[in-house]
């Protein structure tokens, strides 16, 4: 190599080169502004997304929907919402969107407050669940040694944890209520993102640029929350929209199980349980919840997988592949209907 | 054994003022846990052993040698970012060995590091004027417009478009990235940059760039560079005195022509012969050392001389006496009793010379002209 032979002029020439390569450029993109590029190309996802929004606003409105059926959410309609034989009406009578339940209480609206307490709950026990997860997993994973090993140990201890046994035995210790709901919730959420934060941890903290922070005088705190936060923030994302569900069908099922929600404050766990005794002629009480239950935990497990898929790289190529499959038909097609016959499209082929 | 001070300029005190780091004795080895639950140490890689030597202010001394020698363990020594496990580090009279984190704090703007790869020596998740303003936000130096300015300012030094201030790393290319990292060690107007391998994940025009662009901010700020490379021309190239290291040991050092036109250490002569040559009539005429095996574990590495059981020259002496650092003028030419040599060195190690003085570990250090080939045929095991 000779280092000595590179004249300045050539120097000058090169950095020049490298700087038009440069300024000729669109202004660069985010990886956020490409994650939702590509989500806003994914149609599943979008749908999702859009599911999830309208139940929010739903949720939001309930006391809106309330008002303008003029149906409480703790009301009995023993005159409208109950037949001659005093069984509960059906979807669409006498003004009850989707029929009443068997004490004559109008279903949608209760749907609407119950989807007010699993949005709570699901979100909120979430967020608070990946904050501690994620400090936890920081620091676990950025100090090691002694901390590691007492965090990791914790963390191993509840994920192992038979979670439905110390909620029964903790609903009937403090008695049934939210808050107990979203501790539990909490408690069992946050060791899975502890331990996804702890292994990106011990592997982001290896790289050069964590050296460097030090080599310039940072602490351990600045390292942990702005040079190692923002590179794990994308699988973060994905597990706490994952957990979202999870943790509204954990509401549903303590619910259900009457250790929840108390009736009479409906949710969608609640309303099952109180199903379950007068499936046989009302139908509606039973199906409504459970469709509202089983599109909220879809919706939000999809736009999960949906956000995966957008933030892993390898997508824009298969997105890429589909659309190019897509108009390679399409260009088949036309030809087909301008007359040429699929085998004359391939000029080899000898055709009769 | 008692190694000597490198590249110590003739007659200079101990606390003379050319002198910007002194590293005296430092060893540096890294425990081998074993055993899955109840972990218990079963040995020591020794990374660094026993390295002394000098950075001189406005100077440039190359560290060379190949990987797994304990070049970047020294360097990361050097900028208190590991602790050693004995032995001192002085930066400008103070020992940064024994300072607490707070008290490293005004130290670490005299020292800063240039990384290797350019690719994870920038943030990805950070854009360039958030990455080379890091250093202002940590010491508090420069706030709001006035930062900003500043990283600007920077970024023209080194060869960047100031417009560039909200781009992330992934839009440059590797030169340009590499520059981004010099504009992030010079923010602080350090007094010593450590380099570690800058230019080796760069392809040679570039190299070249970064190289011009090193000597240039030398020469405006004043910088003293520890520049590890094991690219032996770069080295020659940006280097006033180079040390050659050895299985964590320092084998020769000497002002760079000299080191280069005359090597002592046979290894030093196996690595020089080891570099492509552009002249094929060069290529063709030269002699080339070819050393067998690999290099020794440095959990358990040889006694006596490091590199005798790949050093052609070897002799029974090299295996049980370990060779001090001295000058040439301080060991014997003529090839007598080993037992005598070892004495003479051993003697000799204690009353070393200062100045810019050749210095090489070896009982038998090579004589210009000596073909090493030769003695290694003798041996029958250098090709």
């Amino acid at each position: 190599m000779t280092i000595s032979n590179l004249t300045e002029a050539g120097f000058e020439a090169q950095q020049a080169a490298e700087g038009q390569e440069t300024a000729g450029r669109v202004e660069g993109r985010t990886q956020w502004q490409l994650t939702w590029r590509r989500l806003r190309g994914d149609k599943v996802s979008v749908i999702a997304l859009a599911v999830i929004v309208i139940m929010v606003i739903l949720a939001i409105a309930a006391p809106a929907f309330a008002a303008i059926t003029g149906h409480g959410v703790n009301t009995s309609y023993p005159n409208t919402g109950e037949n001659a034989y005093g069984n509960p009406v059906g979807p669409g009578v006498n003004g009850f969107f989707l029929g009443t339940d068997s004490t004559g209480r109008d279903v949608f609206v209760r749907i609407l407050y119950g989807a007010r307490i699993s949005l709570f709950v699901g979100v909120v026990s979430t967020a608070i669940a990946t904050v501690l997860g994620v400090v936890i997993g920081l620091m676990a994973g950025y100090f090691g040694g002694f901390i590691d090993t007492v965090l990791a140990r914790l963390t191993d201890a509840v994920l192992a944890f038979p979670y439905v046994i110390l909620a029964i035995a903790l609903a009937v210790v403090f008695g049934p209520s939210l808050t107990v709901i979203m501790v539990m919730v909490t408690f069992f959420s946050w060791a899975g993102i502890a331990r996804i934060v702890r292994g990106q941890t011990l592997s982001i903290k290896e790289k050069e640029y964590i050296e460097a922070a030090r080599s310039l005088g940072a602490g351990p705190f600045r390292i942990m929350f702005l040079d190692i936060l923002p590179n794990l923030l994308a699988p973060v994302l994905v597990i706490a929209t994952l957990l979202i569900p999870n943790a509204i069908v954990f509401e549903a099922t303590l619910s259900f199980l009457g250790l929840g929600i108390q009736p009479p404050t409906p949710s969608w766990g609640n309303m099952l349980a109180d199903a379950s005794n007068s499936y046989q002629v009302a139908w509606w009480y039973l199906a409504f919840p459970a469709l509202f239950l089983l599109i909220t935990t879809l919706a939000f497990n999809l736009l999960g997988d949906g956000i995966r898929d957008a933030m892993d790289p390898r997508t824009e190529r298969l997105l890429a592949a589909r659309r190019m499959r897509k108009q390679r038909a399409k260009a088949r097609k036309n030809a087909t209907q301008s007359g040429v016959g699929p085998g004359q499209a391939i000029p080899d082929t000898v055709n009769g | 054994m008692a190694q000597t001070e490198l590249n110590v300029p003739r007659g200079s005190a101990p606390d003379d003022d050319s002198i910007l780091v002194r590293v005296e004795n430092v060893v540096k080895h890294f425990p081998v846990k074993a055993g899955g639950f109840i972990s218990h140490t079963v040995g020591h890689v020794h990374a660094v052993d026993d390295v002394s030597l000098v950075i001189e202010r406005g100077k440039t001394l190359g560290l060379v040698g190949e990987t797994g020698s304990g070049k970047s363990t020294l360097a990361r020594c050097v900028a208190g970012l590991i602790p050693v496990t004995s032995g001192r580090v002085l930066f400008n009279g103070t020992d940064i060995t024994k300072l607490s984190r707070g008290q490293m704090r005004p130290l670490r703007r005299e020292v800063q590091m240039i990384f290797q790869d350019p690719y994870s020596s920038l943030n990805p998740r950070r854009r360039v004027g958030s990455i080379i303003s890091e250093p202002f936000a940590i010491h508090k130096t420069a706030t709001g417009a006035e930062r900003k300015r500043q990283v600007q300012e920077l970024m023209e030094r080194v060869g960047l478009n100031p417009e560039h201030y909200n781009r992330f790393p992934a839009e440059f290319s590797g030169g340009q990235r590499q520059r981004i990292g010099v504009a992030r060690a010079l923010a602080l107007r350090p007094k010593l940059i450590i380099c570690d391998e800058p230019v080796s994940a760069l392809d040679v025009s570039i190299q070249a760039q970064v190289l011009n662009l090193l000597s240039d901010l030398q020469q405006e700020y004043g910088l003293s560079y520890l520049f590890i490379a094991h690219d032996l021309e770069v080295v020659r190239h940006v280097s006033d005195k180079v040390a050659v290291m050895y299985l964590g040991r320092i084998g020769e050092a000497a002002p760079a022509e000299d080191l280069y036109d005359k090597p002592r250490h046979p290894y030093t002569v196996a690595l020089l012969s080891a570099a492509p040559a552009a002249d094929p009539d060069t290529a063709a005429a030269r002699q080339r050392v070819i050393l067998v095996g690999d290099v020794p574990s440095p959990i358990d590495p040889p006694a006596g001389c490091r590199f005798h059981p790949r050093c052609p020259k070897a002799q029974e002496v090299c295996s049980k006496v370990e060779p001090a650092l001295v000058p040439d003028n301080a060991r014997p030419q003529s090839q007598d009793d080993a037992g005598q040599r070892a004495a003479e060195t051993s003697q000799s190690a204690t009353a070393v010379p200062g100045g810019w003085a050749h210095v090489t570990a070896c009982h038998f250090p090579v004589v210009p002209g000596e073909s090493l080939a030769a003695a290694g045929a003798a041996k029958g095991d250098v090709a």
